[in-house]
């Protein structure tokens, strides 16, 4: 059994007084990819944002590969350079290009010389095969090519981790898939993933373990193949029943 | 088309052409041939033959493209039709009585008040004074003093169009940092002297539209950096930093700016030590440059407030701390958006700088004022505030354009 990278304990989060995330406990493994799915305002991009701290929990404990997160900012940016975040909005800097997109943190953050920097931008968009479009600035690009450029610019980082909220919630049917093929193929190459997603053949072909949250709750914990096979709660059961 | 319309269209051209002419005709030559007419009927005959016209010629399609777009435009009903006309024939009738006042009744030659003898402008009052307008009190051999002085200031400031890679990097520090503090040290010392065996002039003379240049473009480079430092403190998650931010705007805002620059040169001087001396000049150019800050920090928070808050979470999750942020992800867009309203804000500025007067700065206003109470040259106010117009027309004109230019070259898709 190889250590957390991830690890939090009982974690609970409010907005005000509604409670969105209720005593969730979660550990992820290096390498595994773990999806989470559920109803909409089940919080389980409220529980995503937490690993960045995008958003602040409450109560609790979020330890992130030994560090844990709390008030201390230095910390903070630390972390989120090594946890690399794919939004459903995409939120590329539409005053970059692409490949300014992708060196902009490198540069700045991680202190790269700006040639070094270009090379792995390049590198990273070849790999989700935009490297053509490298030039053109967001507004110019389909969603999905804009998609798979915000996977390259998150990778640029070179993070421990990934985060997919919600990755192809906003794209047209036929552009989904070239979003989740560089996804599939970032998981095969090992890289350690969370991802928040309705698409359940995503799920099947590349999650170690699946949850399913429901009111701020994570309702059960599974092994990919458990939890399509013989789902243990009744919610899970409704859940599936609608999706699938 | 039907012969029916053929005949009105020529019929309705005809009469509004007869309309038109009877106006010019009576407007430039004085000649009224209706006046067989009784005189109401007479005066307004055009308006009645021009309605009737364009009455006739109205018509939803004829195939004729000028027609068809004049009909769609101006001459949708009988009301709007009679105030088309209305509105040439007012026109019409105002532009003999300008150009005899200003051209052809007006004098230029000659250099003193008994050269005027029309009854028109009186131009040889503005060429005598040009000096006073554009260089106020400033001893005449020196004027070459101020003009040297723009011109290495224009020159350093053009220095941002070379494209090299290598100086790219500086030039935001350059223009916010460097530049304002060479153009400074350049104007002190060329314009007000004392040092490098320069005659001093005390700011008191300086004056005329150079001091207008003077004041405009010192508040104007030193307003804005302030103005993005409050709207970003107004935004802070600090409350200390939130609150002076606010406590500072609201303050500025709710000022009016004649009473700051009266506290600037009469109050502030009280709560300095005695022999702290500050000169006047630059006092009011740091009041106004105060003022206008808290203006400018409202309209670029309006431009911080339009970004969605995705940009910011994506540059949080790179890693990118505050002022990384806000240097390259948020403030180059959202200053962008607000070039519209910061035009707006600079156009008011340089039209508030006449305001000076009231501490005895005589900038292009103000020589004017004080020029139209010298007892040689009485009753000549109208030339002088017409020509102030036309000088500030034309800087607030080219200001506008060329906040069109920097829109339309930084304009991205979202």
């Amino acid at each position: 059994m190889s250590e957390s990278i991830i690890k939090i304990e009982n974690m609970n989060k409010w907005f005000g007084d509604f409670q969105v995330l209720k005593d969730i406990n979660l550990e992820v493994e290096r390498n595994k990819k773990i999806v989470v799915c559920g109803p909409s305002g089940s919080g389980k991009s409220t529980l995503i944002r937490c690993i960045n701290r995008l958003e602040e929990h409450q109560k609790g404990s979020i330890i992130v590969d030994g560090t844990e997160l709390n008030e201390d900012t230095k910390n903070i940016e630390h972390i989120r350079a090594e946890v690399g975040m794919v939004f459903q909005q995409f939120n590329l800097f539409p005053h970059l290009s692409i490949l300014d997109n992708c060196t902009l943190a490198p540069i700045w953050v991680k202190k790269l010389p700006k040639k070094e920097a270009q090379d792995l931008a390049m590198k990273q968009l070849e790999k989700v095969q935009i490297a053509d479009q490298a030039q053109k600035f967001p507004g110019q690009l389909s969603g999905g090519q804009q998609q798979r450029c915000a996977i390259a610019r998150a990778l640029c980082m070179e993070p421990k981790i990934m985060l997919f909220d919600e990755p192809t919630s906003a794209l047209d049917p036929e552009m989904i898939k070239e979003v989740l093929d560089a996804m599939v193929n970032l998981a095969k190459g090992g890289m350690t993933m969370i991802v928040v997603t309705h698409e359940m053949g995503f799920a099947k072909e590349v999650a170690d373990e699946v949850i399913f949250m429901d009111e701020g709750m994570i309702v059960e914990k599974a092994p990919t193949k458990d939890f399509f096979a013989n789902p243990k709660s009744d919610r899970t059961k409704l859940f599936l029943s609608q999706i699938l | 088309m039907t012969q029916k319309l053929k005949t009105n269209i020529y019929l309705g051209s005809i009469l509004i052409f007869i309309s038109i002419i009877d106006v010019s005709l009576n407007s430039f030559y004085k000649i009224n041939f209706t006046n067989f007419l009784p005189d109401t009927i007479s005066f307004l005959l055009p308006l009645i033959l021009g309605t009737i016209g364009l009455y006739l010629i109205r018509y939803d399609y004829t195939g004729i493209k000028r027609l068809d777009s004049l009909n769609k435009n101006v001459n949708t009903s009988n009301f709007n039709a009679l105030l088309t006309l209305l509105i040439i024939f007012i026109i019409i009738k105002s532009i003999p009585p300008s150009m005899s006042w200003m051209i052809l009744d007006a004098n230029i030659s000659g250099d003193s008040r008994d050269a005027c003898t029309g009854t028109g402008a009186c131009w040889t009052y503005i060429k005598v004074w040009f000096k006073r307008f554009m260089y106020g009190m400033y001893p005449n051999e020196l004027h070459w003093r101020i003009n040297i002085a723009f011109i290495l200031v224009i020159a350093l400031g053009l220095i941002g169009l070379i494209k090299t890679e290598k100086l790219k990097k500086y030039l935001p520090l350059y223009y916010v940092v460097i530049y304002p503090i060479i153009a400074f040290l350049i104007i002190y010392y060329l314009i007000s002297g004392g040092a490098f065996g320069l005659e001093w002039v005390e700011t008191g003379a300086w004056g005329g539209l150079s001091l207008t240049f003077i004041v405009s473009f010192f508040c104007l480079i030193f307003c804005f950096p302030l103005g993005m430092i409050l709207a970003l403190g107004r935004r802070s998650t600090l409350p200390v930093i939130r609150y002076i931010s606010i406590g500072y705007i609201e303050f500025w805002r709710g000022v009016p700016l004649i009473t700051v620059l009266f506290m600037s040169s009469v109050m502030f001087p009280m709560f300095l030590p005695e022999d702290f001396f500050m000169d006047k000049l630059v006092r009011v150019i740091i009041a106004i440059t105060l003022f206008e800050a808290a203006y400018c920090a409202e309209v670029i928070r309006g431009g911080l407030q339009s970004l969605p808050r995705g940009q910011y979470d994506a540059a949080k999750s790179l890693g990118m701390g505050y002022w990384k942020m806000q240097t390259f992800v948020i403030l180059p867009q959202a200053l962008k958006l607000v070039i519209p309203g910061i035009a707006n804000t600079f156009l008011a500025l340089v039209k508030d700088t006449p305001l000076i007067f009231v501490v005895g700065l005589a900038e292009l206003a103000g020589m004017l004022a004080l020029a139209k109470t010298n007892p040689e040259w009485l009753g000549f106010a109208m030339e002088g505030y017409i020509f102030a117009s036309i000088i500030f027309w034309i800087i607030c004109y080219a200001m506008s354009k060329y906040s069109y230019n920097l829109e339309a070259k930084y304009k991205t898709e979202r």
